[in-house]
């Protein structure tokens, strides 16, 4: 029986697209915003655009917060792409304003120091040679659209999953955070949907970890 | 690691029908936006636009259900133009699986549309469409026009660009009234013009020829460049423009195949 995917309906992002690739790579997708369906679907997509404020309080209003900390508890595997990522951090920080995340990973999401923002675009990425997710793809580009980023990963290897995280970097006028494999916690900056055939071995890299 | 200079097509549609000429041999059907698209797809376009030319209301539920079958289908990022009045037009546009809109007369109409939408959707989906021509009298001699070059706006461009920026687009599309059409290249001087006022990505629009023809919009500023009937002829295809990129040092994507 193939897989079931959540993807998480709290009004942000694309998530038509999501849909489709995760159907695209046989599985089971359905968009819920239903704590108990996105508890206990195989797999949970949380997508996310625009600002981190406004994606912080459509998470908040379907207890977003509280749904990653039962899928972690139940070991339950979670992906979040672009702002789906930021949100896992604790905090962002968006024209000099900062708004809680949910704190999952150390770590603030801040303004890219470039000349031309948003990164809006296809970069290469530096996966370590433990992921998985990035398997049959390390040389691949993948399509980025941000102004914000992680620029700094301060975990230990002693992380309360005991999972060591294995993380992937890009570059864009300095480095920053592009993916995290932790355990049943991944998350990529850049849109896997909308990376061409590199992102849907991603996404079937992903669903393929699923039960 | 390094950003990769984008390469777009664009589509004409009108009522969910490609229009302008294609003239693709391994097309079943050469109106199909889809099958265009997925074409493109495989070839190492980076991104799509559709430019929905449709002049009637009543044809936009087709656009919105191209959309869709697009979303479905392509999984590249998908720009959608062309008649983008409001922030409902945005919204149905989004929801339907474009990844971005780009906004053109409405914006010219009403500036704060552009405000609202960034402030609502995201900069990163909010394009502002800018179609400018030589103008004297205009403090950096680009004019912004509108009616597809034949009217003027009474606007300096390279002050409208750095104005959209300022209200929050994460793009320009700046598509040249004068190279328009021409095959002779694009407008260097204009991409350097707005390149100079914005600190946003440009899409370099209007007037490509050959496949050199690039490589010299990206080295004058520019972050991706766009063609419509070059490449729908064949005239040119998106390998040779990646080659001539790759040839001038510029980096490119070039996917390899990987799912059957």
């Amino acid at each position: 029986m193939s897989p079931t995917v959540a993807v998480l309906d709290y009004g942000f992002g694309n998530v038509r697209s999501a849909l489709r690739a995760a159907e695209h790579v046989g599985a089971t997708a359905i968009l819920s915003s239903d704590f108990d369906t996105c508890l206990n679907a195989d797999g949970l997509i949380i997508p996310g655009v625009g600002a981190y404020a406004a994606c912080m309080a459509g998470i908040d209003s379907v207890r977003g917060g509280a749904l990653v900390d039962a899928r972690m508890v139940a070991k339950r595997p979670v992906l979040g792409i672009c702002v789906g990522m930021q949100i896992m951090f604790e905090q962002g920080i968006e024209h000099g304003m900062s708004t809680r995340g949910l704190g999952q990973w150390p770590g603030t999401v801040d303004h890219l120091l470039a000349p031309i923002v948003p990164h809006m675009g296809w970069n290469t990425v530096a996966p370590p040679a433990s992921s998985s997710l990035f398997a049959g793809v390390e040389t691949e580009m993948f399509y980025f659209v941000h102004s914000y980023a992680v620029q700094e990963w301060t975990m230990s290897d002693t992380d309360p999953y005991q999972h060591p995280p294995i993380v992937t970097w890009s570059d864009y006028g300095a480095p920053f955070v592009a993916a995290v494999e932790n355990g049943p916690l991944s998350a990529v900056q850049f849109h896997p949907e909308k990376s061409g055939e590199a992102g849907l071995t991603l996404i079937n890299n992903w669903v393929g970890t699923l039960t | 690691m390094t950003l990769a200079a984008r390469v777009i097509a664009c589509l004409d549609v009108d009522g969910g029908r490609v229009v302008k000429g294609v003239n693709f041999v391994d097309l079943v059907d050469a109106g199909d936006p889809i099958e265009l698209a997925s074409l493109y797809g495989a070839a190492g376009i980076d991104e799509l636009v559709f430019l929905d030319i449709t002049a009637s209301s009543s044809d936009r539920e087709t656009t919105l259900e191209l959309v869709r079958r697009s979303a479905d289908q392509v999984f590249i990022p998908v720009t959608v133009g062309g008649g983008i009045r409001s922030i409902e037009d945005i919204d149905a546009l989004l929801r339907a699986g474009a990844d971005k809109v780009s906004i053109n007369t409405a914006a010219i109409a009403r500036p704060e549309l552009l405000r609202e939408a960034a402030q609502r959707f995201g900069s990163q989906c909010i394009v502002l469409s800018l179609d400018a021509r030589r103008e004297s009298g205009q403090p950096s001699g680009f004019g912004v026009t509108t009616h597809g070059g034949r009217e003027s706006a009474g606007l300096d461009a390279v002050e409208w660009a750095q104005r959209a920026a300022e209200f929050g687009v994460g793009e320009i599309l700046l598509n040249s009234m004068d190279a328009d059409g021409t095959k002779t290249g694009f407008d260097l001087e204009l991409i350097t013009a707005v390149r100079g006022a914005v600190n946003i990505p440009i899409i370099a629009s209007g007037g490509a020829g050959v496949p050199s023809d690039f490589a010299a919009a990206i080295n004058a500023g520019a972050q991706a460049v766009l063609a419509a009937s070059i490449f729908h002829f064949g005239e040119v295809s998106i390998a040779q423009v990646k080659s001539a990129l790759k040839a001038d040092s510029i980096p490119v994507r070039e996917p390899t195949r990987l799912v059957s």
